[in-house]
């Protein structure tokens, strides 16, 4: 990703930053400008999130994503968030220790570099609660 | 709206063809395709191609005008080409938009196509270039991988369901056996339950053999009128349904992750379009870009129960000769997928059934067939249904 396009989302990925609709009160993360229920009636509002949830699935990556080649192998979960909506991202802890239903809370970690460009993106991952 | 047939069918080798440039595979194609249908240039209203990510692949853009170029239809006969992306549904949707002009009246004889060359470029660009049909900022960026995601939903599917590796595998040896029988397939070596078992984990709890490859290939149909169909062939495929719906580009935000939405909703406007329900379908080819994959699709087209998927398939119930034969063609697999050709692919496999030109994957009777091509984790399903019977 280009480095405009990774800052422009920096304090949602820092900080767990989404939306909530105010209309009809559903949270969301990834952030999102118009809401999938209401839409066009739907009121957004930033909403920090508090970062707590459960494994919904989850799985170990062997073959690494480009630019987490050293991280591999990682572990990868989708993460219900004790608001609502579900996020991906990564847990970091023994892969004997992963389980579906457990419960984790975030923490700021490096995400991924570009050796190339030397970038180094930071952002949100996951740690056994 | 008109009745639509299928009237020609080609198709390249699919595999790793160090020799063969993106142009030479998708002239080859269409080529075939014209050749088979017995219409000549000058009766193509237009042209429909599937292709996912010729920028990255072959730094190649303005893929409509260059096929439209090279097949020699552009230079005098200016005949319109599209092309067409929604990632591993290319080519599908390519099929599905070449239908609707048809359909609609507007044109009488259209080719749809589809083609990708995706080993011009290293295996890190490859599986990158791939992973843009994921949301890349909010998947992407995480370190999920296009094998990381159906990995998740494989996980959730044992958690939930108990299938097993063994059986995921199962779909895996079941399609390389089909792929044996077919003269454009990438593998058409057997392979067991413990090749799969054995081979290197990509993502916990899928093996490379439970991954379809990277290949290179190309496909094409020409669709016609089905009122003119019978002056170019006797045995024209008729289109049944159609059906195309989009689900949220991320896995995340799916109600249930074993469950492909689009996939559910596109099976049943086919069905509802047809007028049929799964049992009145012969054969199927299904998006099995993983082993799990194929799970869930016969589960969310309606042939089995959610979670009966794995189980079925071990029983061989998706076999040559099992109730629904699944991917004769030896599926992604097996087949290989290039991925904007997949979908055309699948229609070229259907109609060889319908015509009973299968060779030795031939499903005795087959009548009715059914298509099933996949965007990305399930942002988009485009689904058809095939008939020897207008
Ligand atoms: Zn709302």
């Amino acid at each position: 990703m280009t480095v405009a396009r990774f800052w422009r989302k920096i304090p949602n990925r820092y900080n767990l930053i989404g939306t909530h609709c105010t209309t009809c009160g559903k949270h969301y993360f990834p952030p999102r400008t118009m809401c999938p229920t209401c839409r066009r009636d739907g009121k957004m509002e930033a909403h920090k999130f508090q970062g707590k949830g459960e494994v919904v699935t989850y799985t170990v990556i062997h073959t690494a994503a480009k630019g987490y080649e050293m991280q591999a192998p990682y572990n990868l979960a989708i993460i219900k968030l004790d608001e609502g909506p579900s996020l991906t991202g990564q847990v970091v802890c023994g892969q004997e220790e992963m389980e579906i239903g457990m419960r984790v809370r975030s923490v700021f970690r490096k995400l991924g570099e570009e050796s190339e460009k030397g970038m180094i993106y930071y952002g949100t991952k996951f740690v056994p609660e | 709206m008109r009745d639509v047939a299928i009237i020609g069918i080609g198709c390249t080798k699919f595999g790793e063809l160090w020799d063969r440039s993106f142009r030479d595979l998708f002239v080859e194609a269409g080529v075939s395709a014209i050749e088979d249908s017995g219409i000549q240039g000058e009766e193509i209203d237009s042209l429909y191609v599937g292709n996912m990510s010729g920028g990255r692949f072959v730094e190649q853009e303005h893929i409509g005008s260059l096929i439209a170029d090279y097949a020699g239809l552009a230079s005098t006969l200016n005949v319109p080409a599209t092309r067409v992306e929604a990632a591993c549904a290319s080519g599908g949707l390519a099929l599905r938009q070449a239908i609707l002009s048809v359909a609609s009246g507007y044109d009488n004889v259209v080719v749809a196509a589809g083609a990708e060359k995706m080993t011009d470029v290293g295996m890190d660009t490859a599986t990158d270039a791939l992973a843009a049909a994921a949301d890349r900022e909010w998947e992407g960026i995480m370190g999920a991988t296009f094998p990381g995601l159906y990995a998740m939903i494989a996980k959730l599917h044992m958690h939930k369901y108990g299938t097993t590796s063994e059986q995921l595998a199962a779909a895996s040896v079941k399609n390389h056996h089909n792929g044996t029988m077919n003269p454009i397939a990438q593998f058409r070596n057997e392979i067991t339950i413990d090749t799969v078992l054995n081979s290197n984990m990509v993502a916990d709890p899928l093996h490379m053999f439970d991954c379809s490859p990277i290949s290179d290939g190309a496909s094409a149909v020409v669709v016609v009128a089905a009122d003119i169909a019978k002056k170019y062939t006797d045995t024209p495929v008729y289109v049944k349904a159609t059906t195309q719906a989009s689900a949220t580009i991320s896995l995340h935000d799916r109600a249930d992750i074993t469950t492909l939405d689009a996939s559910v909703v596109a099976g049943q406007r086919a069905y509802k379009m047809a007028g049929m329900t799964p049992d009145d379908i012969d054969m199927v080819e299904v998006h099995d870009c993983f082993t799990i994959a194929e799970i869930c699709a016969i589960e969310d087209l309606g042939f089995f129960k959610k979670g009966d998927g794995g189980r079925a398939t071990e029983a061989g119930e998706t076999a040559i000769g099992g109730r629904i034969p699944v991917n004769t063609s030896g599926g992604l697999k097996a087949c290989g997928h290039p991925v904007g050709a997949t979908g055309i692919k699948q229609a070229v496999e259907i109609t060889e059934q319908l015509r009973g030109t299968a060779g030795k994957r031939q499903i005795d009777g087959a009548q009715v067939g059914m298509t099933h091509n996949v965007g990305g984790s399930g942002g988009t399903a485009v689904v058809h249904i095939f008939s020897r019977n207008r």
